[in-house]
């Protein structure tokens, strides 16, 4: 503040022109950074919706809903997403049903039971769990898994939906354990001292206050488990067998929507045909459906969205 | 303490009383009588220790690592010793209720709230907990207000109504000690006298003991009133006579404003 207020002002003018300038240019980067996801996605819907529409050219969009039969390699083929769709849908259930138990007891338990020192130990090792490669959990489920329950069901082929589907639910444990613990643990204390202060024991504060206290994170947490089961691809490309079935029972092998993408991606049928063409149609079948539970998760967790 | 009166019977006493949050002793030999239906007041400067004492009642220091009880606090007329480690501190919290700074309700609906302790307690009659719902919210002066939205969410109730209904939740098990930390801190002055008013009233049917920041609000509705002053009680008496004629210059710098 000693100079006269002459310099001082251009000397701030300037640096401030400067400042602007740099100001500028970072937003822009950030803006570009951005904008690479939006473009992705726009041009990953481009593709599916361009490519479709050429499949639907040849397969009338009627025939794709409700015929039963999938065999795109026949010479009469017949294109009706039912059967993969059935394969999908079914590993996903099994897989829910071991996913969702075991993940919200271990997120209880490790948000609301285990000591410092029993989660420093948990936690790795589910993060670990999540980090195993899909392939992995396949030959798994394929080698160790169908060969012990054909033990106990001898009559269970070695391509099922069930093995498949009960590796899956292992493979998407930690995700929705992660999650629900993250959203109990974002339960304030107050709500637990209020519990306990009622004489709650632990498993009632747990359960009855903070678990309903949570259940919008839960509640997403599941949504995403779900999404992953539907895209999961590897488990059941490599354990569930092959073949479209137009089935639901779990003890039967099946081929889902996203294992037919990976059979035509390897070279199973010549470039630029039909064939070819409905794995867009398949994708744009698996988007819809995710696309459908992102958006019943964002509802559920509105509705049920508490504040403190 | 309090020797001019004929001894009023007690409901709690804290007796030779400390209190380590690991390393930090935080209650020094406290010894505080706690008269039976009668409001007893803690008040004392930020950090005096008045909360910590409070949370000691119910054993809400038992939920978090490295805190140590020192003393009796002897609840009548059983003579049960609360902070014995050998007694379970849910059947301590079993009969003695504790009303929050913050309102805390659960993430369930009024109705649930209010049932909430009598279905922990194990009570599954409908006909008993719609009798004992009501009679909490009448209690607790809600139950007007929240008649015929009985099934809707306690967190859409406002600042002052959520007191109210964590006060309902408590009378709902009939506790025998009402245990207030700072209850109407985060409340507007309408709302904070319908608590004050609520606890005149509930003097008649339950022993209370509140920890007040707020002089006035000491000496509006307390019976009793302790001063306390990093970690010891300084002055213990009747309310009136605290305020008027403190016996401790201390306790007078402090209720006069010169201090604190």
């Amino acid at each position: 503040m000693s100079s006269t207020p002459a310099t001082a002002v251009s000397d701030r003018l300037s640096r401030k022109l400067s400042r602007n300038v740099r100001e500028r240019a970072i937003e822009l980067v950030l803006f570009l950074a951005a904008s690479v996801s939006v473009l992705t996605t726009l041009g990953i819907i481009w593709i599916l919706l361009v490519e479709s529409y050429h499949f639907f050219e040849h397969v009338p969009l009627w025939d794709f809903l409700t015929d039963t039969m999938w065999t795109p390699l026949f010479s009469e083929p017949r294109y009706g997403i039912l059967p993969l769709l059935l394969g999908t849908v079914t590993t996903s259930l099994v897989a829910l049903a071991v996913a969702v138990p075991l993940g919200t007891v271990i997120a209880i338990f490790i948000s609301e039971f285990a000591s410092p020192r029993v989660r420093e130990v948990v936690k790795p090792f589910l993060e670990l769990l999540g980090g195993v490669p899909t392939i992995v959990y396949g030959y798994f489920a394929l080698t160790v898994v169908s060969p012990v329950l054909q033990y106990f069901f001898p009559s269970l082929p070695g391509f099922s939906m069930l093995a498949a589907g009960l590796v899956m639910g292992i493979a998407i444990v930690p995700y929705i354990s992660s999650l629900s613990e993250d959203a109990m643990r974002a339960v304030p204390m107050s709500l637990r001292e209020g519990a306990y202060a009622m004489g709650s024991t632990r498993f009632q504060t747990a359960v009855r206050v903070v678990l309903p206290a949570a259940i919008s994170g839960v509640l997403s947490a599941y949504i995403l488990g779900i999404s992953r089961a539907v895209g999961e691809t590897m488990i059941v490309a490599v354990a569930a067998g092959m073949q479209p079935n137009f089935t639901m029972n779990p003890a039967e092998p099946a081929q889902t929507i996203s294992a037919y993408i990976v059979q035509v991606a390897m070279g199973d049928l010549p470039h630029g045909s039909i064939g070819y063409q409905s794995i867009f149609a398949a994708g744009l079948s698996l988007m819809v459906l995710t696309l459908f539970f992102n958006v019943v998760g964002h509802l559920i967790r509105r509705r049920y969205r508490e504040a403190y | 303490m309090a020797q001019n009166e004929k001894t009023p019977p007690l409901k709690a006493e804290t007796r030779n009383f400390n209190f380590h949050y690991g390393a930090f002793h935080a209650l020094k030999n406290v010894n505080l009588p706690v008269v039976e239906k009668k409001v007893t007041a803690l008040i004392g400067p930020s950090g005096c220790g008045k909360s910590t004492l409070l949370r000691s009642f119910n054993r809400m220091h038992d939920l978090y690592p490295g805190n140590r009880y020192e003393g009796e606090i002897v609840f009548h007329p059983d003579n049960t010793n609360i902070v014995d480690p050998k007694v379970d501190p849910i059947e301590v919290r079993m009969r003695i209720g504790m009303v929050f700074q913050k309102p805390n309700p659960f993430p369930k609906s009024i109705y649930e709230n209010v049932a909430y302790g009598l279905k922990v307690r194990g009570e599954k009659s409908a006909s008993v907990l719609d009798d004992r719902v009501e009679s909490a919210l009448r209690g607790a002066s809600l139950w007007n207000e929240v008649k015929d939205r009985l099934d809707k969410p306690a967190t859409a109730l406002s600042g002052g109504q959520q007191q109210r209904l964590c006060i309902a939740r408590c009378l709902a098990t009939d506790p025998e000690l009402l245990l207030f930390d700072e209850p109407t801190s985060a409340l507007d002055p309408i709302a904070t006298s319908n608590i004050e008013e609520l606890i005149t009233e509930l003097r008649e049917r339950v022993t209370i003991l509140i920890v007040t920041h707020n002089m006035q609000q000491a000496a509006r509705v307390s019976d009793y009133t302790a001063y306390m002053y990093i970690g010891e009680l300084v002055e213990y008496g009747v309310t009136d006579d605290l305020f008027m004629k403190p016996k401790k210059q201390a306790t007078e710098d402090y209720i006069t404003g010169r201090f604190g």
